[in-house]
């Protein structure tokens, strides 16, 4: 049997789930063109451009930025810019903090023994088997307790009470995130002789110097890809974060998740092309980036 | 001080760990560690946590109920029992039909030109890269009466000359089961591509060497060996379906709970962190309970890190 020999069942099938993964987004991109602010059905694209808005009953007949009107209508909606600064201030922050103690972590269980290492290595699986709902409660119930107790101990009232918000969303993503990140580098760890540490010793360079000549760039394309892992998550969260927002930290997942019980026009659709859009660039940049420095790498090895 | 330190490996190992461990405690141990004590506490008249040691939470989630029709006293209600088995189904179902649609992807995958198997893997990816709720929105606009749905089967009807009335789609069962399937699926496709493309091809050309027909071979071969990578994706797929709550919110309606909307709820509308915390620890037990059986029949693979 040919091992490459293609199945028709098998392509058709492939061209099938292919098909099931990408109408859906498709369908969400083609109407964020449409003229018909109720959004319901598909009314054709917006035809012309014109100095004002001009709307015939739902119908949007033309605008300043013709087909492109619930874009420009979108960049004017400061709930929305809102929601894009938070979602990247807390992805940016909780990504730093979580890619720098994760690979600590995954340096000291790959490298070292010592006593707690079996808990510290158990406790990395908690986020992967537990329900993310049962750590949203949980990190609820923490924090809604702690800042009851804290804020009457110290009898704050009003604004100066602690209570949800960015502060606690970054917090509680760091938590889910670091797992990841520790366990992609220990990957990348374990794929590596010790004896290149051993060498660098031998040769009189201190651990430090060991740890920043030899095995940091060593382990870079692990810590790197942890990290995007990492902020991917944390951007696209919403269980963890509807559970533990408050005020004036709202990020865009909870953001949509709240237009979708309320009327939707195509503003949410161009939100969600433009996010698909800027994700796809992010990812493309990175992949070219790795198979940019994965050729020099190789001739070392 | 500083000197000791340096030689001695055990603390430097701890000192390294320390700040990850500490924060998985802290966020993830300590808050369990609380549910599990609420769960045995009473709701207060405004909505908070009495503590106190009672069973009443896990009595009224296995169907006992004060609150009778019949004058009685106590009398059995089905209600959580019946949310807590449609969650399991609908996990079992979903899991079943994304294994049945990944596979073939991932073996075509994993059997394609190696040239062009990173891009087949990232078509994969983009979808995933698009937000959760986003993924949701998308079917809510498919699913609708005046959805594409619908205007596809209306046109193919209207070709055969057949009456056709816009079908309610959204809002049902079936809406539910579609938008879990599509938002796990590349969950599922990841690992058991990982564990395909580590089966080396003089296997595949052995096992045709000594006989066996391209079904056999896939049986025989193929499938064994893939094993890992469907064990570590139905661990991926499972415990989020029994968890998820958006999907039915948005896609099922208010009347179509399942557990995760039954926890939701009683943290933010019913305000009964008690009961719901105990709900939540079923949710969670039954998960593990899963998940144990599961890997000890089939072992815990690293394919589940590759996804």
């Amino acid at each position: 049997m040919n091992p490459h020999r293609r199945s028709p069942l098998i392509l058709t099938a492939t061209v099938l789930v292919y098909i099931f993964l990408y109408a859906p987004i498709l369908g969400l991109m083609l109407y964020s063109f449409n003229a018909s602010r109720i959004n319901v059905t598909f009314e054709g694209f917006i035809p012309a451009f014109s100095e004002n808005v001009v709307m015939d009953g739902s119908l949007v007949k033309s605008s300043p930025c013709g087909p492109f009107h619930w874009y420009c209508d979108l960049s004017k909606n400061d709930d929305v810019l809102e929601a894009a600064g938070n979602t990247l201030t807390i992805a940016f922050t909780a990504t730093v903090i979580a890619t720098i103690i994760g690979t600590m972590a995954a340096i000291a269980l790959q490298r070292y023994d010592f006593k707690i290492k079996p808990f510290s290595q158990l406790s990395l699986y908690i986020p992967i088997v537990i329900p993310e709902i049962v750590m949203g409660i949980g990190i609820l119930t923490l924090f809604s307790q702690f800042f009851g107790w804290f804020n009457g101990l110290l009898g704050l009232t009003g604004d100066a009470r602690l209570s949800m918000g960015i502060v606690t969303v970054t917090v509680s993503h760091i938590a889910f995130m670091v797992p990841f990140v520790t366990l992609v580098v220990q990957a990348r760890l374990q794929g590596f002789d010790k004896a290149y540490e051993e060498a660098a010793m031998d040769l009189g360079a201190n651990e430090w110097t060991t740890f920043r000549r030899v095995t940091f760039p060593m382990i870079l394309p692990g810590v790197l890809s942890g990290a995007l892992l990492a902020f991917t998550l944390s951007l696209d969260d919403f269980v963890i974060t509807f559970f533990t927002n408050g005020p004036g930290s709202t990020t865009l997942p909870i953001y949509v998740y709240g237009l979708l019980r309320r009327i939707i026009t195509p503003q949410v659709n161009a939100l969600s092309t433009v996010w698909i859009l800027i994700v796809l660039l992010a990812v493309l940049l990175l992949q070219w980036l790795q198979s940019r420095d994965a050729k020099p790498q190789a001739d070392l090895s | 001080m500083l000197k000791r330190l340096r030689e001695n490996k055990s603390a430097q190992g701890t000192l390294l760990a320390l700040p990850t461990t500490l924060w998985l405690f802290v966020l993830l141990i300590i808050p369990l560690i609380l549910t599990l004590v609420i769960s045995f506490g009473k709701r207060s008249p405004d909505g908070d946590v009495i503590y106190t040691f009672t069973l009443d939470n896990y009595l009224r989630l296995a169907g006992y109920s004060t609150n009778c029709d019949n004058g009685q006293a106590a009398c059995f209600d089905p209600l959580y029992l019946q949310i807590l088995g449609r969650s399991l189904l609908l996990a079992f179902n979903t899991t079943a039909i994304v294994i049945a649609m990944a596979y073939p992807l991932a073996y075509f995958i994993a059997r394609a030109d190696p040239k062009r198997r990173n891009t087949f893997l990232f078509m994969v990816l983009i979808p995933l890269w698009t937000n959760f709720v986003i993924r949701v929105y998308a079917w809510m606009m498919l699913l609708r009466k005046e959805g594409a749905i619908n205007i596809i089967i209306g046109t193919v009807a209207h070709w055969l000359g057949i009456n056709f009335a816009p079908l309610e789609l959204l809002y049902t069962p079936g809406a539910v089961l579609v938008g879990m399937v599509y938002e796990f699926l590349p969950f599922m496709i990841l690992p058991i591509f990982t564990s395909l493309e580590k089966i080396e091809n003089p296997l595949y050309e052995a096992a045709a060497d000594l006989g066996a027909s391209p079904f056999k071979t896939f049986l025989r071969v193929t499938l064994p060996l893939s094993m890992p990578g469907v064990v570590a994706g139905t661990i991926l797929v499972f415990i989020p379906v029994m968890g998820t709550f958006i999907v039915s919110d948005i896609l099922g309606g208010r009347q179509y709970i399942l557990v995760g909307n039954l926890i939701q709820r009683q943290f933010l509308d019913a305000r009964d962190p008690a009961f719901g915390s105990a709900a939540s620890l079923i949710l969670m037990v039954l998960t593990l309970i899963v998940t144990y059986f599961y890997t000890r029949k089939f072992g815990f693979g690293e394919e589940i890190i590759a996804a």
